[in-house]
């Protein structure tokens, strides 16, 4: 996913620019202050616990939702100042489903190519393409709401990529998308990303998808940036590798004090250790646990710098949103 | 181009959904059916000659008003319908300007509206309403007019409130009295005091006096007046709407 996309000639290598972009909710700012800046050809990552803030920062970025203070561009132009460039400029496939129930699926493809000013001679060409992608030839002449909800989401997403758009956002794109449908939308969309230098904003709840397409993750919580950089340097500064073992006697205290040990957490009585490297320190840590049952290792993954940065447990009420309890925080 | 595309791709999709639900259409048919021939024919049989005509053939002009008034307000409902179920987002967020979006629902609206006026004119045939075909093309063209107007107007309604029930609260504020001081149902002239003066600021008046003149032939006002009044009272309502559309 590194490669350098081919498709980039642009002088402004910076696509997307938010400076102390904030959005307040009555006392909660469900986006605080951010400053964040993406470039041109990256596939970008948000990631973050329900109610993060990342639909309201995706929600400004694409004009739909006006900020409560602070400044953003996309593709150069003013979010506020100069919406209509913005939209130009830019592709969304929105979390909550807005395809529209009434026509057929080729038809709400249709009055988007109309509406994004894709040339007409490509028009058709373009259908056939993204209908193939998403597997919904067969029923793109039934109305929408005889589709199940995955196929609804497909047809988004087909919708949302069909124009080719320079900046694409996309807003839990693979919820609740079969395995297959996803490998294929994810080979389309980082071939476009580097063949047309499309710049992909992606928000998902799944690690392993983060971690194997964005060149870089940004970490929200609370409407802040927690930490910002790509999944392998991620990875390798904060977690390193996983050791899990079970010690006979258990005693943590001298583990503490190793400085390979980045982190112990004891569950169900098992230990769970972030080492930085494991190869080499793993001999050494295994004289410091006396007399082990288990031991098994493993490298970190997104997963564990998520979990490190925003908490184990599913917070209480936070995925209503989070309302109450930042009500009640301030 | 691309805005006229856009318009288009909006109104297209107005007028495939309103083809498509068919309770829509009949709907919008019986009423007026009622209001002539339930309504009409009922006083009519009471009430002499109007202005030289039938009851029944006198309120004809008025009941084809109010189905234009009737059906291109409500259709502002439907703005709030799209939004609630997020279909509106993907229009919103489209490179067309708002007034292009505006334009689309517009035409949809009107659309609509016009698709029952020429169900009306057909039964105004058969009950020996004087229509030739230039009269038809003139009341077509007034009409067309009176429901850009009123469907401005619900589309601004629709665009500023976020319930469903409470723009039918709004519009019923809007609509009755607009229908009940326009002439619609009775001749203007014979009111007196403040009546008269309510149905002389009220826009429909002069609506219902043009077509009622390009029909009937009975004209309160000069049909200059009557035009150059519901036009300017379009481009008002227009202009507010495409203010709303860019506030959205
Ligand atoms: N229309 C609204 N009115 C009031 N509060 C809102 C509104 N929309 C969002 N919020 C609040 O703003 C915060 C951020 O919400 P947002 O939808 O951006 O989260 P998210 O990161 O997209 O979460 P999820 O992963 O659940 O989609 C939440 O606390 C939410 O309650
Ligand atoms: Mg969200």
């Amino acid at each position: 996913m590194n490669t350098k996309p081919e498709g980039c000639f642009s002088e402004e290598p910076v696509v997307i620019k938010t400076e102390a972009l904030t959005r307040k909710y009555g006392k909660i700012s469900a986006v605080d202050s951010m400053n964040l800046e993406v470039k041109e050809g990256e596939i970008f990552g948000l990631l973050g616990p329900n109610g993060a803030g990342k639909t309201t920062l995706i929600s400004m970025l694409c004009t739909i939702l006006k900020p409560t203070s602070g400044r953003a561009s996309v593709n150069g132009f003013d979010i506020v100042k100069e919406p209509g460039k913005v939209r130009k400029s830019i592709g969304i496939v929105f979390q909550a489903p807005s395809v529209d129930d009434l026509l057929t699926g080729r038809e709400n493809l249709q009055m988007h190519n109309l509406l994004f000013g894709v040339p007409r001679e490509i028009r058709k060409q373009r259908i056939h393409e993204v209908l193939s992608i998403v597997n919904l030839e067969k029923r793109a002449d039934d109305l929408v709401n005889t589709y199940s909800g995955g196929m609804r989401r497909r047809l988004e997403l087909a919708r949302g990529i069909m124009h080719h758009p320079k900046i694409l956002f996309l807003d839990e794109p693979t919820l609740g998308l079969d395995p297959q449908t996803r490998e294929h939308i994810w080979e389309y969309i980082s071939d476009l990303a580097v063949k047309e230098c499309m710049t992909v904003m992606l928000t998902t709840h799944y690690m392993e998808e983060a971690e194997s397409l964005c060149d870089r993750v940004a970490i929200i919580d609370y409407g802040k940036i927690v930490v910002l950089d790509s999944p392998s340097e991620l990875k390798n500064q904060i977690v390193g590798d996983v050791v899990k073992l079970k010690q006979r006697t258990p005693d943590t205290e001298a583990l503490k004090k190793l400085e390979y040990v980045r982190k112990i957490e004891v569950k169900d009585g098992l230990l769970y250790l972030s080492i930085k490297d494991a190869s080499k320190h793993l001999q050494d840590l295994l004289t410091h646990t006396g007399s082990i049952d288990f031991v098994e290792v493993r490298s970190g993954t997104l997963n564990d710098v998520f979990m490190h940065y925003t908490g184990r447990e599913i917070r209480e009420g936070e995925a209503e949103g989070g309302f109450w309890e930042r009500m009640m925080k301030k | 181009m691309s805005e006229i595309e856009g318009i288009y791709a909006i109104w297209l999709r107005e007028a495939k959904i309103y083809m498509r639900e068919k309770e829509r259409v009949i709907s919008s048919i019986v009423s007026p059916l009622l209001w002539i021939f339930a309504f009409g024919a009922g006083v009519g049989s009471t009430v002499e000659t109007v202005q030289g005509y039938s009851y029944q053939i006198f309120i004809y002009p008025g009941v084809v008003v109010m189905t234009v008034l009737f059906a291109s307000l409500f259709y502002g409902v439907y703005i709030i319908w799209d939004r609630k179920l997020d279909f509106l987002k993907e229009v919103l967020v489209a490179p067309v300007s708002r007034a292009s979006v505006f334009a689309g629902k517009a035409l949809g609206g009107a659309t609509d509206s016009m698709i029952q006026v020429v169900f009306l004119l057909i039964i105004g045939l058969f009950i020996s309403v004087p229509l030739t075909p230039i009269v038809i093309i003139k009341a077509f063209l007034m009409l067309l007019l009176i429901s850009i107007a009123m469907v401005s107007i619900g589309l601004v309604i629709g665009a500023n409130l976020k319930s469903p029930e409470g723009f039918t609260l709004v519009i019923n504020f809007v609509m009755w009295p607009m229908f009940f001081f326009s002439g619609a149902l009775f001749p203007v002239s014979n009111l007196s005091g403040w009546l008269s003066a309510v149905t002389f600021i009220n826009p429909l008046t002069y609506g219902v006096d043009a077509v009622r003149g390009i029909i009937l032939g009975t004209h309160q006002f000069p049909i200059f007046l009557d035009v150059a009044v519901m036009l300017l009272f379009s481009l008002i309502a227009m202009g507010i709407g495409v203010l709303s559309f860019r506030r959205m």
